[in-house]
């Protein structure tokens, strides 16, 4: 681990995930990604209300990314022992709250088209 | 105008750190070809060579070798020869005697990871020749070769300790990680049962140069927390048996682990080799600067000498005069893995007579720096790798925490995220680059990609 190298990374993370695992992550993030700057041009507006439930969502989200680190790490966040490990586990937390608030405020979005 | 840029780098890709950075500088292009494989710019300058390179033992450090020399060569006939169908991923089983993990995890099948255009020769090599630049099969089938990178592993000398029997690993309190993943299971069998009664636990390390010097440790802290957690550490005595005067070869680390054996308490003797075992009495015998000194046991995790194989030690690549004679790892040039009397010869891995670690990560070190120089070689050119003896132990101190040591040949702690992760604290996010990216880490360097 001398020098980090972005092949190296896709590799691990491809022996982590498994190819199909990993594009499939991938492409979530990046549809999903376009579908949420899509729809901001579309509204050029931001929906507080849904913001707020989306958010909401989010919380449950960080939860559920901190179960998924502890089932497949065979520990959990009560082993934290230092700095690095509350700075890793605010991480954990704070993709999985800003993953699902984008998801579910972006599907919420698109579903709710008509109305808009 | 991509294309000249392109050609520019790949003239350039003997300097592959800037070559690329110089591919990440093209954005969207420069990304598309980042994915086509690993190491791109390296693995589109190959060299082409008729050389035939034997590899002797299709371990980590064989099929590291293998894919290295894959990756770098073209028309170079690469033959690949271990008897073993099954490939173990052994940094696991320290995992699988904890009670994390199941013995499947460790294993996995040679033949997955053979990358293509090298030739797997399912035998047992029996016999070194570097005079006559061959070497001999099982079935007395000669090899010749133009280079040799011996790969071999070690030999897990259990017929050293009188007394001891690996068919009973796993019944009355014996327990040994090492064996195989079977026996690694079958250690946890035995190490709960104990967590569950209580008793005098006995633990050490062998007197010869080892595999992860960490794991003997490692495993004295995880029987210490079992214990804890079951509420039985007060019915049980821990007794750590260390063959010299220190607990880890480097200083600062055998410091803080006698701190925490202290803090635990775990007694420590020092200088003591388990010299015989009686199974049935549950007594180990070990040899101290004071005599014999005889020890019962409840449950006793015996890690046996280790030494080079026999078809290595005795050939004449084994070091001819020093500590490592006898054992008879190979001499090779610390730095350059490159054999001191035959200089077409390579030792990588365990096999290798180098001070420290026999580790993974000291394969994931030794192997790009090895196959360098043997490819400068084939170009007539000098290589100027390094290896600096860097080796890493995710020493595990409890369920769910890890101190990640880096060290060198210098005994210098070398980490790889200062500032971040401290060598020498117990941490979850070491814990948790031990047990989810280790693997994934040590499956792509099989394959060449790290």
């Amino acid at each position: 681990m001398k020098e980090l190298d972005p092949l190296v990374f896709l590799s691990v993370f491809q022996e982590m995930l498994g190819p199909i695992l990993l594009w499939l992550m991938i492409l979530v993030i990046v549809a999903g990604t376009v579908a949420f700057v899509a729809l901001l041009f579309k509204e050029r507006t931001i929906n507080s209300k849904r913001l707020v439930r989306a958010e909401l969502a989010g919380l449950v989200g960080g939860g559920l990314a901190l179960v998924l680190m502890a089932n497949v790490s065979s520990s959990g966040f009560t082993d934290a022992g230092g700095p690095a490990d509350w700075f890793l586990i605010a991480l954990v937390f704070g993709l999985g709250l800003a993953g699902m608030a984008i998801l579910v405020y972006t599907v919420m979005g698109w579903r709710s088209r008509p109305t808009a | 105008m991509y294309k000249d840029a392109l050609a520019t780098i790949l003239d350039d890709s003997g300097k592959a750190a800037v070559s690329r950075r110089s591919f990440l500088m093209f954005g969207a292009a420069g990304a598309g070809s980042l994915l086509l494989g690993p190491g791109s710019a390296q693995a589109a300058a190959k060299i082409k060579s008729s050389a035939r390179i034997v590899i002797a033992g299709a371990g980590a450090a064989g099929l590291a070798a293998a894919s290295y020399l894959a990756n770098r060569l073209e028309g170079a006939q690469i033959i690949l020869i271990d008897a073993r169908k099954e490939h173990f991923y052994q940094p696991g089983f320290t995992l699988v005697a904890a009670g994390i993990k199941q013995s499947s995890y460790v294993v996995s099948s040679t033949r997955e990871y053979v990358p293509g255009g090298v030739e797997l020769v399912e035998e047992r090599v029996v016999e070194f020749d570097p005079e006559g630049n061959k070497v001999v099969t099982e079935s007395g089938k000669p090899y010749a070769y133009d280079f040799l990178v011996v790969a071999t592993g070690l030999k897990l000398d259990y017929d050293a300790i009188p007394g001891m029997d690996t068919e009973q690993i796993g019944n009355n309190g014996l327990g040994s990680i090492y064996h195989s993943p079977a026996k690694a299971e079958a250690t946890w069998r035995a190490m709960s049962d104990f967590a569950d009664k209580g008793g005098v636990g006995v633990f050490l390390r062998p007197g010869t140069e080892m595999k992860c010097a960490g794991a003997p440790l490692k495993y004295t802290f995880i029987t210490d927390d079992h214990l804890r957690r079951r509420g039985n550490r007060g019915k049980a005595e821990i007794i750590y048996n260390a063959n010299n005067k220190a607990l880890f070869s480097v200083p600062i680390v055998h410091e803080k682990v006698r701190m925490l054996f202290d803090e635990r308490g775990v007694k420590v003797n020092y200088e003591r080799i388990l010299e015989s075992i009686d199974l049935g009495k549950k007594l180990a015998v070990f040899k101290t600067p004071i005599g014999p000194v005889e020890l019962q046991y409840d449950f006793i995790n015996v890690i046996p000498p280790m030494r080079a194989p026999d078809s290595v030690r005795n050939s004449p690549l084994r070091w001819q005069e020093g500590g490592w004679a006898n054992d008879g790892w190979i001499e090779v040039d610390k730095h350059s893995l490159r054999h001191k009397r035959f200089d077409n010869v390579f030792a990588v891995g365990d096999v290798a007579g180098v001070p420290k670690g026999k580790t993974a990560a000291s394969v994931k070190w030794q192997v790009p720096v090895a196959i360098d120089h043997l490819v400068a070689t084939i170009e007539g050119k000098e290589s100027t790798a390094h290896y600096n003896g860097y080796t890493s132990c995710p020493l595990i101190t409890r369920l769910g925490q890890a101190m990640l040591i880096e060290f060198d040949y210098k005994d210098n702690l070398t980490p790889s995220f200062p500032g971040v992760i401290a060598p020498l604290e117990e941490l979850w996010i070491s814990w948790v680059m031990k047990t989810m990216a280790l693997k994934p880490t040590y499956v792509s360097m099989l394959r060449g990609r790290a």
